[in-house]
C-alpha cells in the first residue's frame, strides 16, 4: 500500500512538474522596451488574407515591431476571399488582398457595419512561365492564353495553340481556386473571375508549379513576379502580347501597367473601427511611409511616386476620420 | 532408437503438408517490416540531411522573420506548441479519465444509453480532425463563446480531438487490472469509490499515462484543426497566456514549405526535425513511465 502510494505521488509530481514547466515557458519573452517618442504603443494588430501579400505584410510587421516592441502584429494566410470573410465578421483589423474587394464582399461588410479603406501597397506582375527547354515561344498573346485556359478548352498539345508549334503535350499548372491570384488571372485572361478550365494542376504552393514546369518540356504555369525572380534560373518567363506587341514581365512594366493585362496592384484594407486603435493606425501609417524598405525586404515591386501620393492622401483622410 | 525418432519427426513434418508455407509467411512478414523501416529511414534521412544545416540555437531562440531568413527561427511556434499541448492535457486528461472510469467501473452495461455512449465514443475517434476545428470555430471562437482565435481555442479543439482516444486507452488500462483486486477490496468492506480510487486507478496509472501521452503526441502533430481556430501564420511573439494569439510548429512548417526562398525551405526541414524530436521525447517519456510503474500479476 505505502509503496504504491509513494509511486502514485511520484507520477502526480512528474505530471504536475511537466505542466508547470510548460506553463512557465513562453511568458516573459515579450520585451516591452520603450522606444521612440511619446506614448509607447501596445496591443494587437491582426492581419489576414492573401498568401501573396503575406510576405509583404509580415516584413512590414517585423520592421514595425522592431520600433514598437509592445505591439503584437500577426499575419494569417486564409487567402484573399477567406481573409475578407474574417474581416467582414470583425475578426481582423486589416485584410490583405491580391485583388480589389468584390461587390458581394462589400455587401457582407456593410451588413456587419464594417467600413474600410482600400490602400495599394505594392505592384505585382503575374508571370507566365514555361520550361527552359521550350524553344518555340518567347511570347504568347492574350488570345492564345485564353485559348489554353478558357473553361471549355480542349487544348492538350502545343500544336493546337498554334499550328506552327511542335507536337508537344501541354501540362498546366495554376493557382488554386481560393486565391486572389486565380481570380485575377482568370479575370484578366478569360474575362470572368473564377472562369477557368478545371483539368490543370491547381496549387497554393508555387514551388509545385516551379518543379512541375521545370520538369516537363511542354509545361506552362503562372505565379507572382517575385516568385519568378527567385526561380529565374530554372524557368523561362514569357512575354505577353495584349494587342500592343510583346511585353516582358518587369518591375517597370508592373508599375506603369504596360505589362497588360497581368500587372496587378496589391492591397491592404484597414477597417475604420480598427484605425481608431492607435497601434493599428500607426502600423498602417508605417506601412506606407516605409513602403520602400518593406517592399525591398520582401522583394516585391514597389509603388510609383504617383501611387504613393495617392495612398498617402487616402491615409490623411483616414487620420482625419480617426480623429487625429 | 535415433533412427526411429528421426523418422517420426520427418513423418510429423510431412503430416503438416509441406514446410514452404511457414517460411514464406515469415518472409512476407519480414519484408513488410523492412519496407516500413526503409520508408521511415528514408524519410528521416532526407529530413536530417536537409534540416541539419539550420538545426541550431537560432531555430529555438529566434522568432520567425521574412527579412533575415538565414537566422530566422520558430520560437513562437515551439512555445505555442508547448502551450497548446499543455492546455490540451489539462482539459482532456481529467475529462477523459473520469469518463472512462464511469464507463468501466460504474456504468451498467445492460442499459442501452451506456452502450450508445460507447458506440459514439468509438465513432468520434474516427472523425476527421478538421471537423473538430470547424466545431470549435463555430461555437468557441465565434459566438456564443466568442473567445477569439487564441491559445485556449486551440487547446479546446485538440482536447476534443484526443478525448475519444484518452477514453478508449484509459478503459483498456482499467480493464487490465485483475478483477480479483476489485473483489478483494470490496470483500474487505471498501466502497466502490474507495476501491476505484485507491486500488484500481493507481494500478492502471502506467497504462493511462502511456495512452494519454501517445494521444497528446498525436495532437501535437496536428495542423488542420488549428489553422481553423486561429493558429496564425506569422507570429513573432511567444504566447503569454491562454488568451494570447499563437502559432504552432505544424502550422509554421505548413507555411514555410511553399515560400519562395530556399532559406525558408531549409528552415522548414529544421522545424520538422524539431517537431520529430519533441514527439520522440514524449514517446520516450511514455515508455519510461510504463516501464517504471508497470506491475504484473
Amino acid at each position: 500500500m505505502t509503496i504504491r502510494q509513494v509511486k502514485r505521488a511520484h507520477v502526480m509530481t512528474i505530471v504536475a512538474a511537466a505542466a508547470l514547466t510548460l506553463a512557465a515557458c513562453g511568458g516573459g519573452q515579450n520585451n516591452t522596451a520603450v522606444q521612440g517618442s511619446g506614448e509607447p504603443l501596445s496591443g494587437p494588430v491582426v492581419l489576414d488574407g492573401s498568401s501573396t501579400v503575406e510576405p509583404l505584410s509580415a516584413a512590414a510587421a517585423e520592421l514595425f515591431m522592431g520600433e514598437n516592441s509592445g505591439v503584437n502584429v500577426t499575419v494569417g494566410t486564409s487567402g484573399t476571399g477567406g481573409g475578407f470573410k474574417k474581416f467582414c465578421a470583425g475578426e481582423t483589423d486589416i485584410s490583405d488582398a491580391s485583388r480589389a474587394i468584390k461587390d458581394e464582399e462589400k455587401k457582407l461588410c456593410t451588413e456587419k457595419n464594417i467600413n474600410f479603406t482600400e490602400l495599394q501597397i505594392a505592384n505585382d506582375a503575374l508571370t507566365v512561365v514555361v520550361n527552359k527547354g521550350n524553344t518555340w515561344i518567347d511570347c504568347l498573346s492574350v488570345v492564345q492564353l485564353k485559348k489554353i485556359w478558357e473553361p471549355d478548352s480542349t487544348v492538350t498539345n502545343w500544336n493546337q495553340v498554334d499550328p506552327s508549334f511542335p507536337d508537344v503535350p501541354l501540362g498546366l499548372y495554376g493557382a488554386g481556386a481560393d486565391s486572389g491570384t486565380f481570380d485575377y488571372f482568370t479575370g484578366a485572361i478569360n474575362g470572368k473571375e473564377g472562369a477557368s478550365r478545371k483539368d490543370y494542376n491547381p496549387t497554393e504552393d508555387d514551388n509545385i508549379t516551379v518543379q512541375g514546369v521545370a520538369g516537363a518540356k511542354g509545361a506552362l504555369g503562372y505565379f507572382g513576379f517575385s516568385y519568378y525572380e527567385e526561380n529565374a534560373a530554372k524557368l523561362k518567363a514569357l512575354k505577353i502580347d495584349n494587342g500592343k506587341g510583346c511585353v516582358e514581365p518587369s518591375v517597370k512594366g508592373a508599375q506603369d501597367g504596360t505589362y497588360s493585362p497581368l500587372a496587378r496592384p496589391l492591397f491592404i484594407y484597414p477597417s475604420d473601427a480598427a484605425l481608431k486603435k492607435p497601434q493599428v493606425e500607426r502600423f498602417v501609417e508605417f506601412y506606407l511611409e516605409k513602403n520602400d524598405d518593406i517592399v525591398k525586404a520582401a522583394r516585391f515591386v514597389p509603388l510609383t511616386e504617383e501611387q504613393k501620393t495617392k495612398a498617402k492622401d487616402a491615409l490623411t483622410v483616414l487620420k482625419a476620420k480617426a480623429g487625429k | 532408437m535415433t533412427t526411429a525418432t528421426l523418422t517420426l519427426d520427418h513423418g510429423l513434418r510431412k503430416g503438416r503438408r509441406g514446410t514452404l508455407g511457414p517460411s514464406v509467411f515469415a518472409f512476407v512478414l519480414w519484408a513488410c517490416l523492412a519496407l516500413i523501416c526503409a520508408f521511415l529511414f528514408f524519410l528521416l534521412a532526407v529530413i536530417v540531411q536537409k534540416g541539419i544545416a539550420r538545426f541550431d540555437l537560432d531555430l529555438v531562440t529566434n522568432q520567425p522573420s521574412k527579412i533575415r531568413p538565414e537566422t530566422a527561427g520558430v520560437a513562437s511556434a515551439l512555445y505555442g506548441t508547448l502551450w497548446v499541448s499543455a492546455l490540451t492535457a489539462f482539459i482532456a486528461l481529467p475529462l477523459g479519465i473520469a469518463a472512462a472510469v464511469y464507463l468501466e467501473e460504474y456504468a451498467q452495461q445492460n442499459h442501452w444509453w451506456n452502450r450508445m455512449i460507447e458506440l459514439n465514443i468509438q465513432n468520434l475517434a474516427a472523425v476527421p480532425t478538421v471537423i473538430y476545428g470547424i466545431l470549435v470555430l463555430a461555437f468557441v471562437v465565434r459566438a456564443p463563446l466568442s473567445i477569439g482565435a487564441v491559445v485556449l481555442a486551440g487547446g479546446i479543439a485538440l482536447a476534443l480531438l484526443i478525448l475519444p482516444v484518452v477514453i478508449i486507452t484509459t478503459r483498456e488500462a482499467l480493464r487490465a487490472v485483475p478483477e480479483e483486486i476489485r473483489s478483494g477490496s470490496l470483500a474487505l468492506g471498501a466502497t466502490l469509490w474507495q476501491t476505484t480510487w485507491r486500488q484500481v486507478l493507481p494500478a492502471a496509472v502506467p497504462g493511462i499515462a502511456t495512452g494519454s501521452i501517445l494521444a497528446l503526441s498525436r495532437a501535437i502533430g496536428e495542423a488542420a484543426p488549428l489553422i481553423l481556430v486561429g493558429a496564425t501564420t506569422f507570429v513573432t511573439f511567444n504566447p503569454d497566456g491562454v488568451l494570447s494569439r499563437y502559432t504552432t510548429l505544424p502550422v509554421q512548417i505548413f507555411n514555410l514549405v511553399p515560400q519562395d526562398r530556399q532559406e525558408f525551405r531549409d528552415l522548414a526541414y529544421a522545424a520538422i526535425l524539431l517537431l520529430i524530436l519533441v514527439l520522440l521525447a514524449m514517446n520516450a517519456l511514455a515508455i519510461w513511465l510504463r516501464n517504471r510503474y508497470q506491475r504484473r500479476w
